[in-house]
């Protein structure tokens, strides 16, 4: 302890520590990303966004509900207050590929690494807090757009509360679809490690394929549509099933199961190539 | 203690650094010379782990980089200024990286201080100058206390009082009996701080010497000579086995005799001289000399410049 310390002149500079500090650790690298996370302003302005767009989406779309549709056989009010959430993946999708590019942009990434070169421990950590952080400001984000549209929509008799059959899921699921939507992106951006490059796939992928597909024969789309990202995770925030005539897909959870392995496909690949490669 | 055995990289077709073993050794200021372009800042990267080597092994105390267990106490690096995310203050910059060493809170403050940064620590850094960010690249290497420092380049683009100031640092870290480890292309500043020199061009080292021993070594002795009798004097020294070179001024510049002799054989022959004087060789010139052969990049001076670059060396 003091001894070691003691053993060199030290003028100015000298540091007395505790043995155990100065040791690169899980949790010091967990506190290092949150701090890093925390201090720059595009996370604040990304979630931020993430929450007006959904809910005032949803809020929108509640209202449009309430005034024209007088619902049916296929009505889903839980869909209808998080229909945001088409919007929402996008923006977090953002946020995920920034947090790690902006590394690389700005040059972050050799400070990172000449000062914690245990890169395994440094992108799990980064990982995460992202995950944490996404999770938790999406949870709040889909519970309020759901009280919101619910609100506008029940003097209409549309509505549904949070504790009819598989509300409950489908508003977490809401929040856990955000959440892999961000991850996905998350493992995009560390795959490209460039900002533009990362944002343009993720778009493609989460949002132009979903598109794409409505443009194929229908016997295709019967096969494929349950293995597009966006589509597949979607499921886990609807309470209704498909309407019939639409393409089948799997259950909720399965569903759900689909995007995170895309989220994971993305990741693990990404964490492969990133201990091996020259930062 | 740094490393490095037929240390190699190889970047697609080009052979960055080429079988480089040397050692820095601890206590000194390690000079790391060579013109641009001749793998100085891969060598770093390859030294911190940032790129993997192609072949051979560089070592920290006996240890690859990324498998020592409390890098920052042991090896501060400043690579470039810039490494720094703009949108981050100083203060949450130096947080995040000190936390992901466990190293306390108090020591941002401190290095803060160090540095002289205290007073903008809450600005982001993207309004920050290029000595400011030096600084602030400076304060993250210090932020462990650590044994081993490295800089590449350190003075680039620095104005006077950036440069001095980083050069007094260098010599107290060294003084404390730090390790430093800095790289320069750069012969004069390496000439005021350096105690030992690592010479390497186009990827591979061409000396490993003190910075006395590279100047004696790579360059000839020169001396003045003034005397009204010029063209007796240039025989004289010819037959003796130097060359001369007449300057502008009246004055030439004897190679290959040291200013004793040149004295005697004029004495003996009766030559008047008016100055006599031993003229240093700069570890620039002795640099340009060692070097001329592994310039990646030659600029192509034409001829007529040429005495104009010998006679600001002398």
């Amino acid at each position: 302890m003091a001894t070691t310390t003691a053993a060199r002149p030290t003028a100015g500079i000298g540091l007395d520590l505790l043995r155990s500090a100065g040791r690169v650790t899980f949790a010091g690298a967990l506190r290092s990303e949150f701090t890093k996370i925390r201090s720059v302003r595009s996370t604040y302005w990304a979630l931020i966004a993430m929450f007006v767009v959904v809910v005032g989406f949803g809020a929108l779309a509640s209202y449009g509900a309430a005034t024209h549709n007088p619902g049916g056989p296929g009505w889903d009010p839980t869909r209808q207050s998080l229909a945001g959430l088409y919007i929402g993946q996008l923006i977090i999708g953002v946020l995920g590929v920034l947090v790690i590019s902006s590394e690389y942009s700005t040059g972050m990434i050799r400070t990172t690494l000449t000062t914690n070169p245990h890169r395994g421990v440094m992108i799990a950590a980064k990982g995460v807090v992202f995950t944490v952080v996404a999770f938790l400001a999406s949870l709040v984000t889909a519970f309020a757009a759901f009280f919101l549209g619910q609100a506008l929509m029940s003097s209409h008799h549309l509505s549904t509360t949070i504790g009819s059959p598989h509300v409950l899921r489908a508003v977490i699921g809401g929040a856990l679809f955000l959440t892999a939507c961000g991850v996905l992106a998350f493992g995009l951006g560390l795959l490209l490690r460039h900002t533009a490059a990362g944002i343009g796939t993720m778009v493609g992928l989460l949002f132009v394929v979903t598109i794409l597909v409505n443009f194929l024969p229908m016997s295709w789309q019967n096969d494929i549509d349950k293995w597009v990202p966006a589509l597949a995770g979607g499921q886990v925030w609807m309470v209704q099933p498909q309407p019939p005539g639409s393409t089948p897909m799997f259950g909720p959870w399965p569903s759900f199961a689909v995007l995170c392995g895309w989220a994971a496909l993305a990741v693990v690949s990404a964490v492969v190539l990133f201990r091996r490669r020259d930062a | 203690m740094i490393e490095a055995r037929g240390l190699t990289k190889r970047y697609g077709g080009t052979l960055a650094v080429d079988d480089l073993s040397f050692s820095v050794a601890p206590g000194k200021i390690t000079g790391f010379l060579g013109p641009n372009g001749a793998g100085k800042t891969t060598t770093m990267r390859l030294i911190l782990g940032l790129d993997r080597p192609t072949a051979g092994r560089v070592t920290i105390n006996g240890k690859p980089f990324d498998e020592v267990e409390q890098p920052m106490r042991q090896v501060g690096a400043l690579l470039d200024a810039k490494a720094v995310h703009g949108g981050r203050s100083a203060y949450n910059h130096l947080l995040c990286v000190a936390q992901s060493n466990n190293l306390p809170r108090r020591r941002v403050d401190e290095v803060l201080g160090l540095v002289g940064l205290t007073s903008v620590a809450r600005k982001r850094a993207k309004g920050f100058s290029l000595g400011m960010g030096q600084r602030l690249g400076i304060a993250a290497a210090l932020l462990g206390d650590p044994q081993i420092l490295m800089f590449d380049e350190p003075v680039n683009g620095l104005d006077p009082e950036g440069i001095l100031w980083i050069r007094n640092l260098m010599k107290a870290l060294a003084a404390e009996g730090r390790t430093i480890f800095v790289s320069s292309h750069l012969m004069s500043e390496m000439e005021n701080t350096a105690d030992h020199l690592l010479v390497i061009g186009r990827g591979r080292l061409i000396a490993d010497c003190t910075v006395d021993e590279f100047i004696a070594a790579n360059s000839q002795q020169n001396v003045r000579v003034r005397t009204p009798q010029p063209d007796q004097l240039a025989k004289l020294v010819a037959a003796a086995g130097a060359t001369v070179r007449e300057n502008g001024d009246g004055s030439m510049v004897v190679s290959g005799l040291d200013p004793a002799r040149v004295g005697d054989l004029a004495y003996e022959n009766a030559v008047r001289l008016h100055e006599l004087a031993p003229v240093h060789a700069s570890l620039e010139q002795a640099f340009m000399e060692l070097t001329a052969s592994s310039v990646e990049f030659h600029a192509g001076v034409p001829e007529a410049e040429q005495p104009a670059l010998a006679g600001k060396v002398a």
